[in-house]
């Protein structure tokens, strides 16, 4: 038997959360199926002769295909047959010779799906109701209504698990068998297919996807834990579910307090100084560009992307020591490419050794560190930093101003993780501006010989 | 049916972490309370929409062009062949979530049957696997050095299991439990070192904690529901994150204060996934309504949307190329779109996946892209 969500899914409702993702989703669907079957601007919807037969209330695959096409934008009809094929699979068309819920670019003939038995109602059926089902389609001696081996299976299974139950279901089905005899045989035709695509949604086909499943983040807004869950066949259930649901522990949105939070919030974003559109899409634009011939979606990589060739060379050659010329330029780009690349790294330290001027970026270096220490060694490596790099004498001395001398001294009364983040622009942006300038420009004589062009970006 | 008695037994365990000692105290705000009929609380109302409509005007003042209009100079980009390379699968269910390894080869997967596989994604051979002790692990993440895992889900907790060379040394024993929520886990993440956690959690709020100790170092709280998504600042000196979650919030937060510094709400219903653009100026959002939007964080505001007319499902999870020019989104009908991010437009859709796409992230050097789905697989794409 398809498991079904129902386990974890809660009791069904039909007031449902019409804000609820799935909900959103219906409504969506619904309005296109609606468009399909419109008189004017749909597809024809009509009666088929075929042999002795009339197959009522049909449309063809390629019908529905073509209209999707033309009204949804879709260009390509591979794309119009999946789409079509997930509304069909969510329960709101079918072909009406099987069982699987897919749509087809052919003559394949469809019918719609009766509103009563839209997913939007949150049926959640249970497993009497699909028995009732199953045992009154082998009351009924029509070929078409013979079960399928699937069918038959999940048939006895529930044989066996409602044992003591059957009587009671076996009436229920031949009450059920009743009600459809005093019906219209055309309306009978078109019910009873209706009918089982509802239950090909709710029980699919051994290999189709269930489109029931959830997602149990989103459950708990489905579902009204009040009510009962209805039957397809008007059964009132004598026991409520007892599946679990997730309770919220969350206020709604309209205490005081809130909105006393989000007032300030207002403010200050009203305080703050934004940037132009055009400065920013020009900004995006240009970081853009920059890396793009980095980028291996849009510029193939040399030798070649390992994914599509199985040859590792790329990355052999990216974590060689022995940098090529544009991974040298990706240096250029900003500090933190440098400090990205281990070869950049290590050759930017060994460059500011030999200019004596390596201390701010130790200094920087160990404080980035710092915040990634496990808690309990914190207080100590930030009195280490202090004594290698701030205290009278240190032997790595750095410079900052006095205010944030003073400020980071204060700081370290109580160290912590961010300790030093009053010191950290200074130092930052000296590494940055004189340092990155001459390193790139020494690595790209030494590489080349020559200049590399563009390397003078600084961040 | 035994289905249902795993779940029964979730909701056992769910009321026993409900109802213990949490490590942060609870707000007053978390106790359900009807909105009070009273003056002030309408007048306070009033002022807060006030506000908006005037932030909402001075922000429009800024908004003097579109970005696909600026792009148009930007050169089209060309034909995409991106096709599956690798298909992963040993999952018994729908993988919920992955993560890249630093080195660019490496996964980790998480499924509602409760396991967690490491993956060498290029060879497709699994290295490890821990067995959860609940379903639905919703959210696993890899360190830094590559030497652990994290994941969690309806446990509502986050456990670091180290990555041992002996296979086999029982994983599950070594693990360590950092973080404790009072809902599910949805989305946790390393910071720049092993020795930090980020987390988000139904239970709205976000947190962070150190790997060693287990304490919780500073909570997130402004979400007004579940919190389905984080993601980090590219930046080594970053100190902020982003979440999204199912009040149809962004929000940027500042790690040191616990402050949310901005504030996103254009989406229509639940963000899925939330991504940094590489440059840490802005970041793209996916979501239930069936959308990507780009947020710039300098302009406070949504700069670009991506959307068509046949695109109705979800987007469940996005991720951005190395260079920031496409945009990958992975949604609930199983395809994945291409987005260029300058021009939105969808410069490809791509069919394999035979259920919903839950989780998308490209390869830490962008060679590749790897997609888990609700069909018990993850496909490596290139």
């Amino acid at each position: 038997m398809a498991q079904t969500s129902q386990d974890q899914s809660g009791v069904g409702t039909a007031d449902p959360d019409e804000d609820s993702p799935n909900m959103i989703l219906y409504r969506k669907i619904e309005q296109i199926v609606t468009r399909v079957q419109d008189e004017t601007e749909g597809v024809p919807v009509r009666t088929v002769k075929s042999f002795l037969t009339k197959i009522p209330s049909v449309v063809t695959g390629t019908d529905i295909v073509q209209w999707m096409m033309k009204n949804l934008a879709i260009e390509d009809p591979g794309e119009a047959m999946h789409i079509g094929s997930l509304i069909a699979a969510q329960g709101y068309f079918f072909p009406i010779s099987d069982h699987v819920l897919s749509l087809k670019d052919d003559g394949t003939f469809y019918r719609f799906q009766a509103p009563y038995f839209w997913p939007s109602n949150c049926w959640e059926p249970e497993n009497t109701d699909y028995a009732i089902y199953l045992c009154k389609r082998t009351m009924q001696n029509k070929t078409r209504l013979e079960l399928a081996d699937y069918e038959a299976e999940n048939l006895a299974r529930l044989q066996r698990a409602f044992a003591r139950k059957w009587e009671f279901i076996f009436m229920q089905a031949e009450a059920q068998v009743k009600i459809d005899r005093k019906k219209d045989r055309v309306e009978r035709k078109i019910l009873d297919s209706q009918e089982r695509a509802f239950w090909d949604v709710h029980r699919p086909a051994p290999g189709c996807v269930n489109t029931t499943e959830v997602d149990i983040r989103k459950c708990r807004r489905m579902k009204n834990t009040q009510r009962a869950k209805k039957s397809v066949y008007g059964l009132i259930e004598e026991a409520q579910s007892h599946s679990p649901v997730h309770t919220s522990s969350l206020a709604r949105k309209g205490t005081k307090e809130a909105i006393e939070k989000e007032i300030v919030f207002l403010n200050t974003q009203l305080d703050r100084h934004c940037m132009k559109m055009s400065k920013v899409a020009e900004s995006l634009m240009s970081y853009t560009e920059q890396y793009q011939e980095y980028d291996p979606f849009v510029v193939s990589p040399e030798p070649s992307n390992p994914w599509t060739t199985d040859d590792t060379s790329f990355w052999e050659l990216e974590a060689s020591n022995d940098p090529g010329q544009q991974r040298v330029r990706k240096w250029g780009f900003s500090l933190e490419e440098t400090l990205k690349d281990p070869a950049g790294r290590d050759q930017f330290l060994k460059f500011l050794e030999s200019e004596f001027s390596s201390e701010n970026l130790q200094f920087w270096l160990a404080v980035q560190d710092l915040k990634r220490l496990p808690l309990e060694k914190v207080a100590d490596r930030a009195q280490e930093i202090w004594a290698e790099f701030l205290a009278e004498g240190a032997p790595s001395s750095i410079n900052l101003d006095s205010h944030s001398y003073e400020r980071t001294s204060h700081n370290l009364k109580d160290p912590g993780r961010y300790s030093y983040e009053d010191a950290q622009p200074e130092t930052e942006q000296q590494g940055r501006r004189t340092s990155l300038e001459k390193f790139t420009r020494s690595v790209g004589k030494s590489l080349t010989g020559k200049r590399l062009t563009g390397l003078m970006q600084s961040s | 049916f035994s289905g249902s008695f795993g779940e029964v037994y979730q909701t056992f365990h769910l009321s026993i972490y409900m109802s213990s000692n949490n490590k942060f105290s609870i707000s007053p705000e978390m106790a359900t309370q009807e909105v009070q009929p009273n003056e002030t609380l309408s007048n306070l109302k009033a002022e807060s929409d006030t506000l908006k409509t005037k932030l909402e005007d001075e922000r429009a003042k800024l908004h003097d062009v579109e970005l696909h209009q600026v792009a148009e100079k930007v050169d089209g980009l060309g034909q995409f062949i991106m096709k599956t390379r690798r298909t992963l699968k040993g999952h018994g269910n729908k993988v919920l979530c992955m993560d890249w390894c630093k080195d660019k080869r490496r996964i980790v997967s998480s499924s509602q049957d409760g396991k967690v596989i490491v993956w060498d994604a290029f060879t497709t051979n699994k290295e490890h696997a821990v067995t959860m002790p609940c379903t639905w692990v919703m959210a696993c993440a890899y360190a830094p050095s590559g030497c652990a895992v994290a994941c969690g889900g309806l446990d509502n907790k986050c456990s670091v299991y180290p990555l041992s060379l002996d296979k086999n040394e029982n994983l599950a024993a070594k693990k360590k439990s950092v973080a404790m929520h009072t809902n599910y886990l949805s989305a946790c993440s390393f910071t720049n070192s092993d020795m930090q956690i980020l987390t988000s959690s139904g239970d709205g709020t976000c947190a962070l904690w150190d790997v060693e100790s287990g304490q919780l170092l500073q909570s997130f709280h402004g979400h007004a529901a579940d919190v389905l998504c984080l993601d980090l600042a590219p930046s080594e000196t970053g100190n902020t994150f982003i979440s999204g979650g199912c009040d149809k919030k962004a929000n940027v937060w500042d790690m040191r204060s616990g402050q949310c510094i901005q504030s996103f709400e254009t989406h229509e219903s639940d963000i899925n996934s939330v991504r940094y653009y590489p440059s840490g100026d802005a970041f793209a959002s996916g979501s239930d309504d069936a959308t990507c939007r780009l947020y710039d964080l300098r302009a406070d505001r949504e700069v670009a949307i991506y959307s068509k007319e046949s695109i109705i499902f979800g987007a469940s999870s996005v991720d951005f190329s190395l260079s920031g020019r496409l945009l990958f989104g992975g949604y609930n009908d199983y395809t994945i779109n291409v987005w260029d991010v300058l021009k939105g437009t969808r410069v490809s859709i791509l069919f394999g996946h035979e259920n919903r796409v839950s989780a998308l992230r490209v390869s830490p050097d962008g060679t590749a892209f790897c997609s888990g789905s609700w069909d018990h697989t993850l496909r490596v794409w290139a």
